[in-house]
């Protein structure tokens, strides 16, 4: 996977240029806007990676740009503490993503990870059934089940579990899951969140011997079938 | 120096237009006191001499040359002063009988009449005075010059020119006094304006402008301008508890963070104790962090920026996603979690921050109250209600819990920032409402307002 890491503040592209190397990835950098834009077009990216604020053209110009020759390369956008509430304008101009730094490695990653699924899903007929193990969901009638039985949950619940199973073997955050599956971007001042998960794994794991939900602690979820390795 | 600033004064230059105007006024008023004084006088001796040519016209159609010079001479005789001019001539202008020696040399206008200069014959020394004649043609071709001395009307308008004169050089005087007067005054309530302004600037922020008690316009910008330097004074003060707090507050954390960081300095350690080391210094980093984002929101929606995020809001949907988050959370800590949505109104909002605000009341009142009790959201109209049946606010601190990092005693060691409020004020504010705390019997009641 490549990744273009466009950044000018030097010790924080060396921390994200270290961690995507870490995980795997293969990431590229530029220090400035005019030269990552030329990065951009030039070589082919899995995912960009775009500080807000650049010298030559700032992050949202170069998105902009891209989107406007048909460029659809998903890019995450990061922006500084002082402009914490930036998102609306960062979507808006085309990324696909923002995060405001600064911020966990483990955010980023698992951030980077559920966009480049999703743009790999993109094009692709909309999934009718997802299926993670012997954990099988179906989208259209709306039902779970888990090794034949059926499983009741609550609209909320079945959002949750659709965000976790699309995410499969890649760490979900809190604030992921808040944007994903609640549609508001905030700052839950308790864990609430680890309520929800927890009553979902109560319906999903309590009477099988495999849990799938597991904590990533620190980070936030992850649903995995433990018997099969199905990570990255 | 002195002359330059009074000139360059507003107020001196308003004097001197006033004064310009006013004495412009008055002369007006002294002209028309002229014309009808001296232009009266002076067409009365036009028409008596107008009437005294009459007669004698007549007189020598009737009489002739003869019985008129006799007439001329009668009068002249009678009037041994000299204040008619009389003068009869035969066409060539030789004098025939009158008071004159000969024809006035001053050319006649248009309609003959003609002012010229005469000398007393009985005192010879006096000046020559003026003279006003009207010149007529008899039949016959004979000359006849009637006229009188106007030396008292001379007086007269003499006098009321010089009255005049002076009467607006005093107007003026009295205007440019006053101006400059006026102009002190005003300027000396400015300077003390002023004085204030430079102390303050330079420091000095318990400076007020003193009051002049009347209650004048004057009164009335100080007083402004007081309430003013009272209200930045009191925004000062407040940041300046802020800054106290956010050293105070953030100096626990930072020196917890630097002993953890000191503490991984030890060769001793495990793989896994370092681990768990180095999660506990980052845990604590991510806090820091998370209070300075709070307070940067807080800064930021107090500043209005966040308005561009404005849209219409079904408030009653985001008020059931709250209410969906929290009850789980309510119920594991043993509560019961109500809540009674009611007949809202749409708003123009940013949803995320309305969301926010109302999950701050809701988080808190799930934090205060102990299990066993109960929590309700409750919203009507624009009214949004968080009550509890927890240990409450006392009444004289329900105003503070509003500030930057006050938190009371009791719940020093509750998890939170004390940013949590501040940001509900702060939401409340840009959305044109407020929020506040009331007393619930048992427990508190947040009574938030938007729009």
């Amino acid at each position: 996977m490549r990744v273009l890491v466009i950044e000018d503040d030097a010790d924080v592209a060396a921390y994200i240029v270290k961690a995507l190397t870490e995980a795997g990835y293969n990431p590229s950098h530029a220090d400035n806007g005019k030269d990552g834009l030329v990065m951009a077009t030039a070589e082919d990216f899995d995912v960009l990676v775009v500080d807000r604020m650049l010298p030559g053209p700032d992050g949202l110009t170069i998105i902009r740009t891209l989107r406007a020759s048909e460029d659809q390369t998903p890019a995450l956008i990061l922006s500084a503490l002082g402009d914490v509430d930036d998102r609306v304008k960062g979507l808006k101009a085309g990324g696909d993503d923002y995060l405001t730094k600064p911020f966990a490695a483990s955010e980023l990653l698992a951030r980077l990870e559920a966009l480049t699924r999703r743009a790999s899903t993109r094009g692709t007929p909309a999934e009718t059934r997802l299926a993670v193990g012997d954990l099988e969901m179906d989208l259209l009638s709306r039902s779970v089940r888990r090794a034949g039985t059926a499983i009741d949950l609550q609209p909320r619940e079945f959002r949750l579990l659709e965000c976790l199973m699309r995410n499969a073997g890649n760490v979900v955050t809190r604030t992921m899951l808040l944007e994903g599956v609640w549609d508001y971007h905030f700052d839950p001042q308790t864990n609430v969140i680890d309520v929800h998960v927890s009553r979902l794994r109560q319906k999903i794991d309590k009477d099988f011997d495999t849990p799938l939900i597991q904590t990533v602690r620190g980070a936030g979820y992850v649903l995995r079938d433990s018997g099969r390795n199905s990570g990255p | 120096m002195k002359t330059a600033r009074l000139l360059r004064s507003a107020t001196f230059r308003l004097a001197l237009l006033y004064m310009l105007i006013f004495g412009g006024s008055v002369a007006v008023l002294l002209g028309f006191i002229y014309w009808a004084t001296v232009g009266v006088l002076s067409e009365q001796v036009d028409e008596t001499i107008q009437a005294d040519i009459k007669g004698l016209a007549e007189q020598y159609e009737r009489r002739g040359t003869r019985g008129i010079a006799a007439i001329i001479g009668e009068r002249i005789r009678k009037d041994p002063g000299g204040r008619t001019v009389y003068l009869l001539t035969d066409p060539l202008q030789r004098p025939l009988v009158g008071n004159l020696d000969s024809w006035p040399p001053a050319k006649p206008d248009a309609d003959g009449w003609i002012a010229f200069e005469l000398v007393d014959r009985g005192d010879p020394d006096e000046r020559p005075y003026l003279a006003r004649a009207k010149r007529f043609v008899l039949q016959g071709g004979l000359n006849l010059l009637v006229g009188r001395e106007v030396r008292e009307l001379e007086r007269t308008r003499h006098m009321i020119v010089n009255a005049m004169i002076w009467g607006i050089a005093i107007t003026l005087a009295l205007a440019l006094a006053g101006g400059i007067a006026m102009s002190r005054s005003t300027a000396r309530r400015i300077d003390s304006i002023n004085q204030t302004s430079r102390d303050i600037m330079s420091g000095d922020l318990d400076r007020r402008i003193p009051a002049g008690g009347t209650g004048d316009e004057f009164d009335q910008l100080a007083e402004n301008l007081n309430a003013m330097l009272d209200r930045i004074q009191g925004l000062m003060e407040g940041l300046r508890h802020v800054s106290d707090n956010i050293a105070h507050d953030l100096r626990t954390p930072l020196t917890r963070l630097r002993g953890r960081l000191e503490d991984l300095d030890d060769a001793d350690l495990s793989a896994a104790e370092r681990t768990g080391r180095i999660d506990a210094a980052v845990a604590e980093a991510d806090t820091l962090l998370s209070v300075f984002n709070a307070l940067l929101r807080i800064t930021q929606i107090e500043a209005g920026g966040r308005r561009e995020n404005f849209a219409a809001v079904d408030l009653a949907a985001v008020l059931h996603d709250v209410a969906e988050l929290y009850e789980p959370l309510a119920e594991t800590k043993g509560l019961t979690f109500s809540s009674h949505i009611g007949d809202v109104q749409n708003i123009t909002a940013d949803r995320d921050l309305i969301f926010q605000a109302v999950a701050n009341l809701t988080d808190n009142a799930i934090k205060y109250t102990p299990a066993g009790g109960s929590v309700t959201l409750h919203a009507a109209g624009n009214t949004i209600t968080v009550s509890d049946s927890g240990p409450g606010v006392p009444e004289d601190a329900r105003e503070d819990v509003f500030r930057r990092f006050h938190r009371l005693e009791e719940s020093r060691n509750a998890p939170g920032s004390g940013l949590g409020l501040s940001l509900v004020r702060a939401v409340a504010q840009l959305h044109d409402g407020d929020v506040r705390l009331e007393e619930n019997r048992p427990g508190l009641k947040a009574v938030l307002t938007v729009g």
